[in-house]
C-alpha cells in the first residue's frame, strides 16, 4: 500500500509539470486552433533563465522564477510576434510546421548555453524531504505542486473575471464575433503565447530542479504533454491539469508494477504507458474527457 | 454622421461585390438597407466595421467616413472604439457564456463604467436581467436576439449596424425588435443602420431607405416615398399588383437580369 500511495504521490510530482505544459499548449491552441511544438524550446529556455539567474545572475530561487516566467511569456510573446503573426490566416497546418522550425532554432540556442553538462537549479532546502505515513516527498516537489495548484487557481480566476481573460474565451469560441466587440485579436494571439511561454518557464525550472536537471535531452518531457492534452480534450484547461496528472501518474505506476506484473512488456515500458492511455481514452471518447465534441482532430 | 463614397470591394482579389455604392446615414436617424440575397448587403456592413479582412476581402476604391475620418483602411477594434457598433447576422451570441458575460464582452472597449451600462441594458431589456446568469445558448431565439443588440450597445456606440435583426424569429418578436429599434434611436440617440428582408418592418421606421441590387444602390429615397413605390410594393412588401408574367418585371429588375 505505501508503495502505491508513494507512485501516486511521484506521478502528482510529475504530473503538475506536464500540466502545467499541457495548459500552454491548450492556451495556445485555443486561441489560435494551432498545436504548438515550440514548448519543448520554451521550457528548456525558461528552465535556463532560472539557471542562468540563481547562478550567474545571483538571484535567490524564488525572485529568479519569477524573472525566468516574466523572460518566458516574452520569449513566447516574441515566436508569435516573429513568425507566426505573419502567417495569420493561413492553414493551421503550415503554422503547426512553423512551430516545429521555432522549437528546433530555440533549442540550438539553448544547447549551445548547456554544452554537454546538466544544468542544475538548485533549490532551497533541495535535498530536504517531508515524511508521513512512511511517504515521502522533496521540499522541491512539494513547491512545485503548490505552485501548479496556485497558478491553475490564477488561471481559473483569470479567464473568469478579468476582461482580458474573457476577451481570451470569447476569441477562442468565434473570431469574427470578437472582432466586432472591439477585442483586438492579435494581442489576444500574443497573449496566449505569453501565458504559455510564462507556464512553460515554471514547468522547466522545475525540471531543472530536479535530480536529473537540465540537459540536452531534456525537451523530449515537453512531448508527454502532447498525450495529456489529447487525453483531456485538447480545448478543455481542465482537462490539461487532468490529463497531464492521469499521464504523470500512469507513468509513475507503471514504472513501479509493470517489471513484476507484466515483466514481458520489456524493460521501459513506462516510457509508452502515457500513449497507451491515450490511445485507451480515444478508443472510448475520441474527442477526449473533456473536449468539445466538434472539435476538428489534429 | 456616416458616409460611403464609391465603394468598391474585390474578394479574394477577383470577385467584385460592391460596385461603387455611395450611401448617407445622419446623424440619429434609422436608415434602412433593404435588397435581396447576395446583392451586397452584408459585405457593405462588413466594409464599414473592418471585418472585411478575416473575409479575404479588400476595399478597392471608394471611402467610408465616420464623422469625416476615413475609416476604410482601419481595422475593426478600433473602429468600435471610434463608436461603431455592429450586430452580426444570425445573432452570434456567445453560446457558452452566460447572458452577462455576453454584456461584458460587448464593453470590451469601454474603459470602466461597465456596470452602469450593464445596467442600462437590463432596462432596455429587462428579459435579459431574468436570465443574467443563463447560458446564452439556451436562450430563444428572440432573446438571443436582444442579447446581440444589447451586447453591441453596451459599448455605447454612436451608430449600430444591425444586420437582420427580424431573422428567423416571430412576428411578435419581430413586432418588439422593431420597438427596441426605435426606442434604442428616440431614447439614446443612437444613429441605426437597418439591413433587412423584412422591408415593411424595416421601412414602418426608418426614416430614410436604400435598396442595394447587385452590388449597386439603385434606389435612394425617404422611407415613406418607398412604402408607396409601387416597384418596392411589387418585390419586396409581397402586396402590390405583380403581374405573373416576367414581361412585366419593372425595367431595373430586368436590367438587373440581362445587362449589368
Amino acid at each position: 500500500m505505501t508503495t502505491f500511495a508513494q507512485a501516486v504521490l511521484n506521478g502528482f510530482a510529475q504530473g503538475a509539470i506536464y500540466a502545467l505544459l499541457a495548459l500552454g499548449y491548450v492556451m495556445i491552441y485555443k486561441a489560435t486552433h494551432v498545436i504548438s511544438f515550440a514548448q519543448p524550446a520554451l521550457m528548456v529556455c525558461g528552465g535556463l533563465f532560472t539557471y542562468h539567474l540563481t547562478t550567474q545572475v545571483g538571484l535567490p530561487f524564488w525572485p529568479g522564477l519569477a524573472v525566468a516566467v516574466l523572460l518566458g511569456a516574452l520569449l513566447g510573446m516574441a515566436v508569435e510576434r516573429l513568425a507566426l503573426r505573419p502567417m495569420v490566416g493561413k492553414p493551421v497546418f503550415t503554422l503547426a510546421i512553423i512551430t516545429i522550425g521555432v522549437d528546433i532554432v530555440l533549442r540550438i540556442f539553448a544547447n549551445r548555453y548547456m554544452g554537454p553538462d546538466p544544468r542544475i537549479v538548485t533549490f532551497p532546502n533541495g535535498s530536504r524531504r517531508y515524511e508521513f505515513l512512511g511517504l515521502s516527498i522533496s521540499h522541491q516537489r512539494v513547491a512545485l505542486m503548490v505552485v501548479t495548484l496556485l497558478t491553475v487557481i490564477a488561471l481559473v480566476l483569470f479567464f473568469r473575471y478579468a476582461k482580458a481573460g474573457l476577451a481570451m474565451r470569447a476569441t477562442a469560441l468565434n473570431q469574427e464575433t470578437a472582432l466586432a466587440q472591439g477585442i483586438r485579436v492579435g494581442a489576444i494571439f500574443a497573449l496566449a503565447w505569453a501565458i504559455a511561454g510564462g507556464l512553460a518557464a515554471i514547468a522547466g525550472t522545475f525540471v531543472a530542479a530536479g535530480s536529473a536537471g537540465m540537459e540536452q535531452n531534456t525537451w523530449i518531457i515537453a512531448l508527454k504533454a502532447l498525450p495529456a492534452i489529447i487525453i483531456g480534450g485538447l480545448d478543455s484547461l481542465p482537462g490539461a491539469v487532468i490529463g497531464g496528472l492521469a499521464v504523470g501518474i500512469v507513468e509513475s505506476l507503471t514504472a513501479v508494477y509493470q517489471p513484476s506484473v507484466a515483466p514481458f512488456l520489456g524493460a521501459n515500458f513506462a516510457l509508452v504507458a502515457p500513449y497507451a492511455l491515450m490511445f485507451l481514452v480515444l478508443l472510448v471518447r475520441p474527442y477526449g474527457l473533456f473536449g468539445t465534441k466538434e472539435v476538428e482532430r489534429v | 454622421m456616416l458616409s460611403v463614397k464609391n465603394l468598391e470591394v474585390v474578394y479574394n482579389d477577383v470577385v467584385l461585390v460592391l460596385r461603387g455604392v455611395s450611401l448617407n446615414v445622419a446623424r440619429g436617424q434609422i436608415v434602412a438597407l433593404l435588397g435581396a440575397n447576395g446583392a451586397g448587403k452584408t459585405t457593405l456592413l462588413r466594409a464599414l466595421s473592418g471585418l472585411l479582412d478575416i473575409h479575404d476581402g479588400e476595399v478597392t476604391k471608394g471611402q467610408v467616413l465616420l464623422d469625416e475620418k476615413p475609416i476604410e483602411r482601419w481595422n475593426a477594434p478600433r473602429i468600435v472604439a471610434a463608436g461603431l457598433g455592429q450586430v452580426l447576422e444570425g445573432r452570434r451570441v456567445f453560446g457558452e457564456f452566460t447572458v452577462e458575460e455576453n454584456l461584458r464582452v460587448g464593453g470590451h472597449t469601454r474603459r470602466g463604467g461597465l456596470g452602469e451600462s450593464i445596467e442600462e441594458i437590463y432596462e432596455l431589456f429587462p428579459v435579459l436581467k431574468e436570465r443574467r446568469k443563463r447560458t446564452a445558448g439556451y436562450l430563444s431565439g428572440g432573446e438571443q436576439q436582444m442579447l446581440a443588440m444589447g451586447r453591441a450597445l453596451v459599448a455605447q456606440p454612436d451608430i449600430v449596424l444591425l444586420d437582420e435583426p427580424s431573422l428567423g424569429l416571430a412576428p411578435r418578436i419581430v413586432a418588439q425588435i422593431k420597438d427596441i429599434i426605435v426606442q434604442i434611436n428616440e431614447q439614446r440617440g443612437t444613429t441605426v443602420l437597418l439591413v433587412e428582408q423584412n422591408a415593411m418592418m424595416a421601412l414602418s421606421i426608418a426614416h430614410h431607405g436604400y435598396v442595394m441590387e447587385h452590388g449597386k444602390i439603385v434606389m435612394d429615397q425617404p422611407a415613406e416615398a418607398l412604402l408607396q413605390d409601387s416597384d418596392i410594393r411589387d418585390f419586396y412588401l409581397g402586396r402590390g399588383e405583380l403581374a405573373t408574367s416576367y414581361r412585366d418585371l419593372k425595367h431595373y429588375k430586368r436590367r438587373k437580369r440581362w445587362l449589368s
